[in-house]
């Protein structure tokens, strides 16, 4: 898990041209959206996107994406779940 | 002098209809145009549906009589069928005043360009298409067409140009600078757009269904729409038939987001009530509305809400037409803009196919049946990707 | 009442002028993504939304912060700030990307991101999500700039009282090449002895740097 979270990371500061931002500045627990890293609902379609590319996990409805990606250590959770299955 | 600009002459061809009898036919008889693919040749063929014109290429150049050796994209050909039938409706006469061309669209020639463009590096049988790629390409096909020379030109605001057009076409008349114009606005489909908003994921898989609690998004579609405008004199000296008095418009930015629309409709919010300023109108003067109403979540709240804001409890009657024609994109605003002038001619509006149930968080139902009522002021409104929102206001010509 | 053109901003070939004099100049030639980012340091911005913007908005984004840090805008209503911009290429090359990443059906990602900037207007609303301006917009395509309609436009939103002030140009990116000229224009007695709002004017202005 803490491996995926730091790969997690790196994907997502370059998947959303996150430029002035080090993966370690994002606690996995902090919220994405809203005051955290101040992503809104683009970013929020693409980072399905980037589940599906890097993943292979397809989620077909965007209102799902509203609880996995809650934070790093959601979305974590979600991929590690999925991928089992 | 009085400076009311009215319309006198429209055009329109949608998957609804290719001329304003069979639209009109179509939109009381509650018929949607959006099924299956089968124009677009698309992967998606199958996922989506799609408010298409059912005409092939070699279709629409017979009906829009030109020259089959050309290079034409369907966005030029929808813009020369309509814009021509708004032209010989208002019976123009290059003879008396000058005409201008306002024309919108959101993806110019891509319809051709994304057919051909493999074609374009590896051989040259395609590369006339290349210079049909732009966004004034079919402004200036159209143009030729008609032989206007006096004024043309081209506007791309995302969902909300051919409002804009409109709105821009009045201001022309109103500065002296032509005495008619045409202004409207075309898109042709492509697997641009499909695609893109497919990314977005604000696509419904089946018809939508606007101001719907179980709305999904919105279904694409295609055509092209103009109105002619010119000053009610030189419409009453020339003895022409007016069809409505354009008496308000106008245009914000929401100023909150690149693609959602802010939580209480702000930009929307101020479009409506600018428009009816501009017409020196208040909220309660107002007896229908044919709202943007694309079918997708964040559009039906928020335009919910502003309509709210501005009208309160005494909300006029509104309904969306979006799930007859599919969203037109560039030419939604004109498309939009003759299905009110058709229900202020009319008395009747048409009803908001596909609704079922009320959208908790506003309360509001739109008109879910035709419904004939005297109509005198009717309200359109278009909003558009990088918040830019616009409303017109059409009246019942009272000569004066 | 005369319109009047306050402050202006030029941006090419790893330069940024304000009012004509040379404001800002990258060290070495960089790409124009890498130089939109000196710029942005430049000028301190602190604005993380700038990095999620495609090139040519990041283009307008940044003459307009230029324009905007003298313009004082503060003194005026948001909803009555114009934004009138053009080019002559529209969002070409944001729609290159789109485009290649439709066309390949074994590597099929379609980003929403890059979807949303192919709208040419996109660039004014990312200035106006910036300074919460809710006046008329409008983006119009000219093969050159047309400083006869831009000012013919803006003045009649003036004189139909529709805004008190605007911000006007010219913001282009081709494959190679990038420009704007970006300015701010408003009715107050203040700027009496700034040029007027004519299209000699606007034409003058935008030629001190670009031909």
């Amino acid at each position: 898990m803490e491996e995926l979270i730091e790969q997690l990371k790196v994907q997502i500061i370059e998947q959303l041209n996150l430029e002035d931002i080090e993966p370690d500045d994002i606690d996995p627990e902090d919220p994405l959206f809203g005051n955290g890293l101040g992503l809104d609902s683009i970013d929020a379609l693409e980072l399905i996107v980037l589940l599906e590319k890097e993943y292979g996990i397809k989620i077909e409805n965007p209102k799902d994406g509203q609880k996995i990606f809650f934070s790093l250590k959601s979305m974590a959770e979600f991929i590690t779940e999925n991928q089992k299955n | 002098m009085s400076s009311k600009i009215v319309v006198t002459g429209l055009g329109i061809i949608t998957a609804i209809g290719n001329n304003i009898e069979e639209s009109y036919h179509s939109l009381v008889n509650q018929k949607s145009g959006i099924g299956p693919i089968s124009i677009l040749q698309t992967i998606h063929k199958d996922n989506f549906v799609l408010g298409e014109v059912k005409k092939s290429q070699d279709e629409l150049i017979e009906m829009a009589e030109v020259d089959p050796q050309e290079p034409w994209t369907r966005t030029a050909l929808f813009g020369i069928i309509a814009a021509k039938q708004a032209f010989n409706d208002a019976g123009l006469d290059k003879s008396k005043g000058k005409i201008g061309l306002v024309s919108a669209t959101t993806v110019g020639g891509m319809d051709r360009s994304e057919l051909h463009y493999t074609s374009f590096v590896h051989d040259a049988v395609f590369n006339a298409f290349i210079d049909t790629h732009h966004a004034g390409d079919s402004t200036e096909k159209i143009a030729d067409q008609l032989k206007i020379k006096d004024y043309l030109t081209t506007i791309s605001t995302a969902c909300s140009s051919s409002l804009n057009s409109i709105m821009f076409g009045a201001r022309l008349i109103k500065n002296g600078i032509v005495d008619k114009v045409i202004a409207g606005g075309t898109d042709g489909l492509s697997k641009f757009t499909l695609n893109g908003f497919n990314t977005l994921m604000i696509l419904d898989k089946d018809q939508c269904r606007p101001f719907d609690a179980s709305r999904r998004g919105l279904n694409l579609g295609e055509g092209a729409a103009y109105i002619v405008l010119e000053r009610e004199e030189n419409a009453k000296a020339e003895g022409k038939k007016i069809y409505a008095t354009l008496s308000g418009y106008a245009n914000a930015n929401d100023a909150f987001h690149q693609t959602a629309s802010s939580e209480e409709g702000d930009g929307p919010f101020l479009a409506m009530k600018n428009a009816l300023d501009k017409g020196k109108l208040s909220p309660e003067d107002i007896d229908y509305i044919n709202v943007h109403g694309t079918g997708t979540d964040n559009n039906d709240l928020t335009e919910g809400r502003a309509m709210i804001r501005l009208f309160g409890d005494k909300l006029p009657a509104f309904s969306s037409t979006k799930a007859y024609t599919g969203h037109t994109l560039g030419a939604a605003g004109s498309v939009e803009s003759i299905i009110s002038i058709l229900s202020l001619q009319n008395n009747t509006m048409f009803p908001n196919i596909n609704f079922k149930e009320v959208i908790n968080e506003i309360g509001i139902k739109p008109i879910s049946k035709v419904e004939k009522k005297e109509l005198q002021h009717v309200l359109t409104n278009s909003f558009g990707f990088g918040g830019n929102d616009s409303s017109l206001l059409f009246s019942k010509y009272v000569g004066s | 009442m005369q319109a009047r053109i306050k402050t202006y901003c030029h941006i090419k070939d790893n330069k940024v002028y304000l009012n004509g004099q040379l404001h800002f100049e990258s060290e070495g030639t960089l790409s124009i993504k890498d130089f939109l980012k000196a710029v942005y340091k430049h000028l301190n911005l602190k604005y993380t939304k700038f990095y999620k913007m495609d090139e040519i908005s990041k283009l307008g984004f940044l003459a307009s912060e230029v324009v905007l840090e003298h313009a004082n805008n503060e003194r005026f209503d948001e909803s009555g700030i114009g934004v009138v911009l053009s080019n002559s290429q529209s969002t070409l090359v944001t729609d290159k990307v789109h485009q290649v990443s439709i066309n390949d059906s074994a590597n099929y990602y379609p980003s929403p991101s890059v979807f949303v900037y192919t709208l040419p207007n996109i660039m004014i609303g990312e200035i106006s999500i910036k300074h919460k301006f809710r006046g008329e917009n409008a983006f119009y395509i000219f093969e050159h700039f047309n400083t006869e309609f831009i000012s013919d436009y803006i003045n009649s939103l003036f004189t139909d009282q529709k805004i008190n002030a605007c911000l006007g140009g010219w913001v282009d990116q081709s494959a190679e090449n990038y420009e704007a000229f970006v300015y701010w224009t408003e009715i107050d007695g203040k700027t009496e002895n700034a040029p007027e709002h004519t299209e000699e004017q606007i034409k003058r202005l935008y030629e001190i740097i670009l031909k």
